[in-house]
């Protein structure tokens, strides 16, 4: 069997996979966020937040505990890093200087996970795991919490009520991510990843006197059960510098698939929990087939490219394996790429920066698209709805009718928001970058020069403002320049947007529904998935064309 | 306004409380619970997955690839590969930590090169001119062409344990020159080490140059 077959396999297995679990987890989760009935430990959790979570909000209100609940993740996540080098149980490790503490805390409880320390000699075990851990959970529940709150947008009507934020955020947690991180984390366990709090290992081998072999250093930690979470909740900070690429984090083929399934599965099951919950499955698997169309085929495209091995150096090396492991291949890494940056992950099992000209091009349009096939955890389903409205709204201007989505009007309120919302990261992304270039210093920061230089500033950008973490890792991103925007970035594209997601379905919910006739929309047929195909594809190329002329495909057209 | 203060106030509280609840539940519990299953059910896979010789020592972590190269000479930067042993893939991303220097432990980490970037141009030039000529015996010469890709550049990681089987194949001729063994016994031991793919379609084929180098000095030592 050759390795580009291999690769075809390896995606029709996780297709497969994906696809077993879609319904019943769907449905599992259609319940979890509908329920009455709260479990013991989620009342004790209630009594220590004093909330009361049969409480209705509307958007106000649940917005309010969003940002709260936020602010103190980033200030709590802050204070932690910067006081590291007094907690015990930190092998020796120091505080972190105020501009790094700050982009990691705006990165984690963004859901963002860009890191711009190296895990192995900056964190010690208790910011790892009650640190950055936590926020890999709760940034996640949050991200669902306002999934669900549009929905119910969608689903209820003459009501400003969303839910209780407090309920749905304790939910997403001690129901979904942390039963499902268990399993996963001792699966990891099983195949080789570590868990233990031990320190520093030196090891070596000596034979007749002189060494044989170098040394081996590294540090323990608990990595298998960050692993798990970071990848199920599209979350992506590794616990080493090299990530996933590292063996203790993905030490086999199989751990690697495993871990590509735990990043999709939430983000693409969302779908099936979003049909059920406004009462037809069908205007679910409309979604569905779009991200996936749109997941697939950036896959094909990325084993393409990266099969073919285009560029000065890999055409001498006989093959684009710089920045690639050998256990997981060419095909493996591109399944993993493209759904590393189409879901708002940013774990990496090899380096985006060292792919081809047109696969980094790939990656970076991935990202641009907003994260939304399938995108993060929860913001991957509001991303798309916002979509579809603009689709929605897109189709009533060819036919000159008022559009209409899930049986409610499209107004001017609604278009406003949702256009709001899709302004939000290029503008973060295109005017950071221009700053960055027309400023003398930020472009010390680059590895490489030419083309890929401004690729490596220009996916830094669209990583932190989508959300998604991942790096052309050359950027040396620990300035005081680099810190501060991208953490500014990462948290104006992350909350900007639940503002507006938060408004739009107070909006909604407050409508009567419109009854369905002849001349509605039917968003639940193939047309319309082709429609919002086109409509994503059409917005994103409009929007960054030039930029990605003057990075990614300059480079790619070059080689 | 001092209303809207207090009621500000209220809500961070509120929010802290729940971030603190559910620190201490995935925090702390979570870790706790998967490494009290991890240390009970998998307990030497928990912790690195360590080797042992066939003296007994530890040498490693068999998920970790090691640099097998000669000492140091006087006046040297970099250090000559040692021969003697199964060579690894290029370690060009591997950093070297500058924050804690209480340990020396190497930084994980990938070159980011780009394809068109001069110096990853020459380290691949110069590395395929290596393979070549380290593993051209007497009686069998390797051309450019046959060097497979995963010889010249360095991995993700900086850390990968593996070679591809044909990078392990052409160092056969070389390490039975160098050791004194035949050509078969140090092609059968290859063959040994030869992983294929996971139910034959997951990941790639692959050689674990620690464990195949360790086989290879409990050969020696027999001989």
């Amino acid at each position: 069997m050759g390795p580009v077959l291999a690769g075809v396999l390896q995606l029709l297995a996780l297709i497969a996979a994906l696809a077993l679990v879609h319904r019943p987890l769907g449905d599992y989760m259609a319940r979890v966020y509908s329920s009455d009935k709260h479990w013991r430990v989620e009342k004790w959790i209630y009594k220590g937040i004093g909330a009361n979570p049969a409480t209705e909000m509307r958007w106000p209100a649940y917005l309010r505990g969003v940002l709260a609940f936020s602010a103190a993740g980033v200030l709590f996540l802050y204070l932690l890093q910067r006081i590291q080098g007094v907690l015990p149980g930190s092998l020796g490790f120091a505080s972190i200087d105020p501009d790094q503490a700050f982009n990691t805390a705006a990165s984690f409880v963004s859901n963002t996970n860009w890191q711009s320390y190296y895990g192995e000699q900056a964190m010690g075990h208790v910011v790892q795991t009650a640190g950055l851990a936590v926020q890999n959970f709760v940034s996640a529940a949050v991200g669902m919490a306002v999934a669900v709150a549009l929905v119910r947008g969608f689903a209820r009507s003459r009501t400003g009520d969303l839910g209780n934020f407090w309920s749905d955020m304790v939910r997403g947690v001690t129901r979904i991510l942390l039963p499902l991180s268990v399993v996963a984390a001792i699966v990891l366990v099983a195949c080789g990843a570590i868990q233990n709090f031990s320190g520093i290992h030196e090891v070596g081998q000596f034979f007749n006197g002189h060494s044989m072999g170098g040394a081996q250093e590294w540090n323990g930690g608990a990595v298998a059960s960050q692993e798990a979470i970071k990848e199920l909740g599209t979350n992506g900070g590794g616990y080493f510098n090299a990530n996933s690429a590292h063996p203790f984090e993905n030490p086999t083929p199989f751990t690697n698939l495993f871990e590509i399934f735990l990043l999709l599965v939430i983000p693409f099951t969302l779908t099936r929990t979003f049909g059920v919950m406004v009462g037809s499955v069908k205007q679910g698997y409309a979604l569905l087939a779009t991200m996936a169309t749109i997941w697939v085929g950036f896959v094909a495209l990325m084993m393409w490219t990266e099969f073919a091995h285009r560029g000065p150096a890999f055409e001498i090396a006989g093959g684009a394996l710089e920045g690639k492991e050998v256990r997981f291949g060419v095909g493996a890494s591109s399944i993993f790429a493209v759904s590393t940056t189409l879901t708002s992950t940013g774990a990496v099992d090899s380096f985006h920066s060292s792919f081809t000209g047109l696969g980094g091009g790939i990656a970076m349009l991935g990202m641009m698209l907003g994260e939304i096939a399938p995108g993060g955890v929860g913001s991957g389903l509001y991303g798309i709805l916002i979509m579809a409205i603009i689709a929605v709204f897109i189709a009533g201007l060819m036919v000159g009718r008022t559009p209409e989505y899930l049986g409610k009007k499209i107004g001017t309120r609604e278009i406003k928001l949702a256009a709001l919302y899709i302004l939000i990261t290029p503008t973060l992304v295109l005017v950071f970058t221009a700053a960055a270039m027309a400023l003398p210093t930020p472009g010390n920061s680059m590895t490489n020069s030419g083309a890929h230089g401004f690729s490596e500033i220009l996916y830094a950008y669209t990583s932190g403002a989508n959300n998604n973490g991942s790096a052309f890792a050359g950027l040396n991103a620990d300035t005081q320049w680099f810190n501060t925007t991208i953490g500014l970035a990462m948290l104006l594209g992350r909350f900007l947007p639940m503002v507006f997601v938060l408004a739009l379905a107070g909006s909604l919910a407050e409508q009567k529904p419109v009854p369905v006739t002849a001349g509605t929309l039917r968003t639940e047929k193939p047309l319309f998935t082709g429609l919002l195909v086109g409509a994503i594809l059409i917005i994103t190329g409009l929007t960054y064309f030039p930029a990605l002329a003057l990075g990614p495909l300059a480079e790619g057209l070059a080689a | 306004m001092n209303n809207s203060v207090i009621n500000t106030a209220r809500l961070f509280a509120a929010g802290l409380r729940a971030l603190l609840v559910l620190t201490v539940v995935t925090g702390i519990l979570y870790p706790l619970v998967v490494t009290g299953v991890a240390q009970g059910l998998f307990d030497s896979k928990a912790n690195g997955s360590d080797i042992k010789d066939h003296t007994g020592q530890v040498v490693g972590s068999s998920l970790i690839g090691q640099a097998y190269n000669l000492p140091l000479k006087e006046g040297q930067e970099t250090p000559e590969p040692d021969l003697k042993w199964f060579q690894g893939r290029p370690q060009n991303g591997l950093g070297t930590n500058s924050v804690n220097t209480q340990y020396k432990l190497i930084l994980s980490g990938a070159t980011n090169r780009s394809g068109d970037n001069e110096e990853l141009i020459q380290w691949i030039k110069d590395a395929k001119a290596a393979v070549v000529k380290d593993n051209s015996t007497a009686d069998y010469k390797v051309k450019p062409s046959d060097v497979p890709a995963d010889a010249v550049t360095s991995s993700g990681s900086g850390l990968d344990p593996d070679i591809s089987p044909q990078y392990a194949d052409l160092q056969v001729h070389r390490i039975a020159e160098k050791n004194g063994l035949s050509v078969e016994q140090v092609q059968k031991l290859v063959d040994e080490h030869t992983e294929g793919r996971t139910l034959g379609f997951i990941g790639e084929p692959r050689v674990n140059v620690l464990e195949l180098n360790i086989a290879l000095k409990e050969l020696l030592a027999e001989s």
